[in-house]
């Protein structure tokens, strides 16, 4: 469909995932992640998507333009382990139609 | 021995609301919650997000649905073990539990409730290959007793609220302080940062930033730690006390040993009928359960809080007949005393 991105997410195990995702669906990448079952259930997306845990942080391997980060984001990697210059949270990169062929590796469960 | 009728363990939002449910039925409630208060995350993560699908609340903070949760429940009169975290359990002969703390206090009750949530909030632990091997021998994760650092060295890594607070706390008391921070900016109240900032230009607090511990020294205490800066040689910091101040993460703890069946980092219940898991008299409710469908929710937490405290009636009192009753028809009779209820209307014979 028109409104589906194609992201590819590298899993903890090093397996790389190609999914689609939709953009009409109010969704981020952490909810894609869970939806497609690429973590164990209670080690990804464990705040729920409020920036207040950093079970989402996943590191950015490809040169698309992301929503700026948030106070509440910074902070959260600022406390974070096995942070980046690429990390960011999944749960505050919203699915749009910019994040066509977006690649992540999601972060060591910490 | 703290004795009561139901024993709940998690004292968030579901924990809360079955104290009321469970209250209806002239059941007394015992809560037991590492956390030092109720609310479970919406008091110790987000006090003040609002939420905005509770019925009949367009908008509430977290903080202020607990307030109202404890206020809805307090006339049932519950107990609390705040600040301690359940950690075994043991059926007796006559089929109730006992269930005793991290800190030995002992709970005992025909039906336990688990509305754990998450489960319990414990220190995030930074990846240092011998960091447990210090625990409690110069390594702690929280500041339980400040004179423990009287007239010592102490380091303390992070860079929220409470690496900065007990950072000026323990200038008064530690021979020396150094703060350790991966970055140069620092995510606290801007009169934290500021005191922090004075102090270290008083020479009380030693600050190193961006840098990180990444060894800790020692034989059966801690005696110095492995800093790490950015594009400098990794250097030792002699020091008596390590101290990681990451925030909190919630972890299934003790329960997960208890020998309930366990999916997904969930306790499995049976949903079709009242929430109980493969052990008779063991409930669990709210987001520390699942089931096919399941949906971690606040009030499908008092939902199943609801129907879980019907059956919970009935297990502890078999033979007694029981209707449920609308508390618009049947009010509401607290423990103390107190007693709510529509006021009766006044009919008049026209003469």
């Amino acid at each position: 469909m028109e409104q589906d991105v194609t992201i590819k997410i590298k899993d903890r195990d090093g397996v790389i995932h190609e999914v689609v995702a939709p953009t009409d669906m109010a969704m981020n990448l952490m909810e894609v992640v869970r939806s497609y079952e690429l973590a164990p259930e209670g080690t990804i997306g464990i705040c729920g998507g409020m920036a207040m845990c950093a079970s989402c942080q996943c590191y950015v391997n490809s040169s698309h333009e992301l929503s700026e980060m948030t106070d509440d984001e910074d902070a959260m990697l600022a406390e974070a382990f096995d942070v980046q210059e690429n990390s960011r949270l999944g749960c505050q990169i919203q699915i749009t139609s910019a994040l066509e062929g977006l690649e992540v590796e999601l972060a060591p469960e910490s | 021995m703290i004795e009561t009728d139901v024993l709940i363990i998690g004292a968030g939002p579901t924990g809360l609301f079955t104290v009321f449910e469970a209250g209806l039925l002239k059941l007394h409630c015992h809560l037991i919650d590492a956390l030092p208060q109720p609310g479970g995350q919406c008091s110790e993560i987000y006090p003040k997000k609002p939420i905005y699908d509770i019925p009949a609340y367009p908008e509430i903070l977290a903080g202020d649905l607990t307030e109202k949760l404890l206020e809805q429940g307090k006339q049932f009169q519950p107990g609390f073990t705040l600040g301690e975290r359940a950690e075994t359990i043991k059926k007796q002969e006559d089929g109730s539990f006992i269930i005793t703390t991290n800190k030995g206090t002992k709970h005992k009750a025909p039906v336990v409730a688990i509305a754990g949530g998450l489960g319990s909030f414990e220190p995030r632990k930074p990846k240092i290959e011998n960091l447990s091997k210090f625990e409690d021998c110069g390594v702690e994760y929280m500041i339980k007793e400040p004179e423990l650092y009287r007239n010592k060295d102490v380091v303390i890594a992070g860079g929220g609220d409470s690496a900065l607070d007990w950072s000026i706390f323990l200038t008064d008391v530690a021979k020396s302080v150094t703060l350790i921070h991966r970055r140069n900016e620092f995510r606290g109240a801007l009169d934290s940062v500021e005191k922090v900032q004075e102090l270290k230009n008083l020479g009380k607090i030693n600050l190193i930033t961006p840098a990180e511990v990444k060894g800790i020294l020692g034989d059966d205490h801690v005696t110095g730690v492995v800093v790490e800066q950015k594009d400098k040689e990794p250097f030792i910091l002699d020091t008596d006390h390590f101290i990681p101040l990451f925030g909190l993460a919630p972890k299934l703890g003790p329960i997960g040993k208890w020998g309930l069946e366990i999916e997904k980092n969930a306790i499995k219940v049976d949903n079709a009928l009242d929430y109980q898991t493969n052990i008779p008299g063991i409930y669990a409710i709210g987001d520390v359960n699942t089931y096919p469908g399941k949906l971690k929710l606040i009030l499908c937490g008092f939902h199943e809080a609801t129907l879980m405290c019907q059956s919970a009636y009935k297990r502890i009192f078999p033979d007694k007949k029981y209707v449920m009753k609308y508390t618009t028809v049947g009010g509401v009779q607290g423990f103390d005393g107190t007693k709510k209820e529509a006021p009766k209307a006044v009919v008049k014979a026209i003469e």
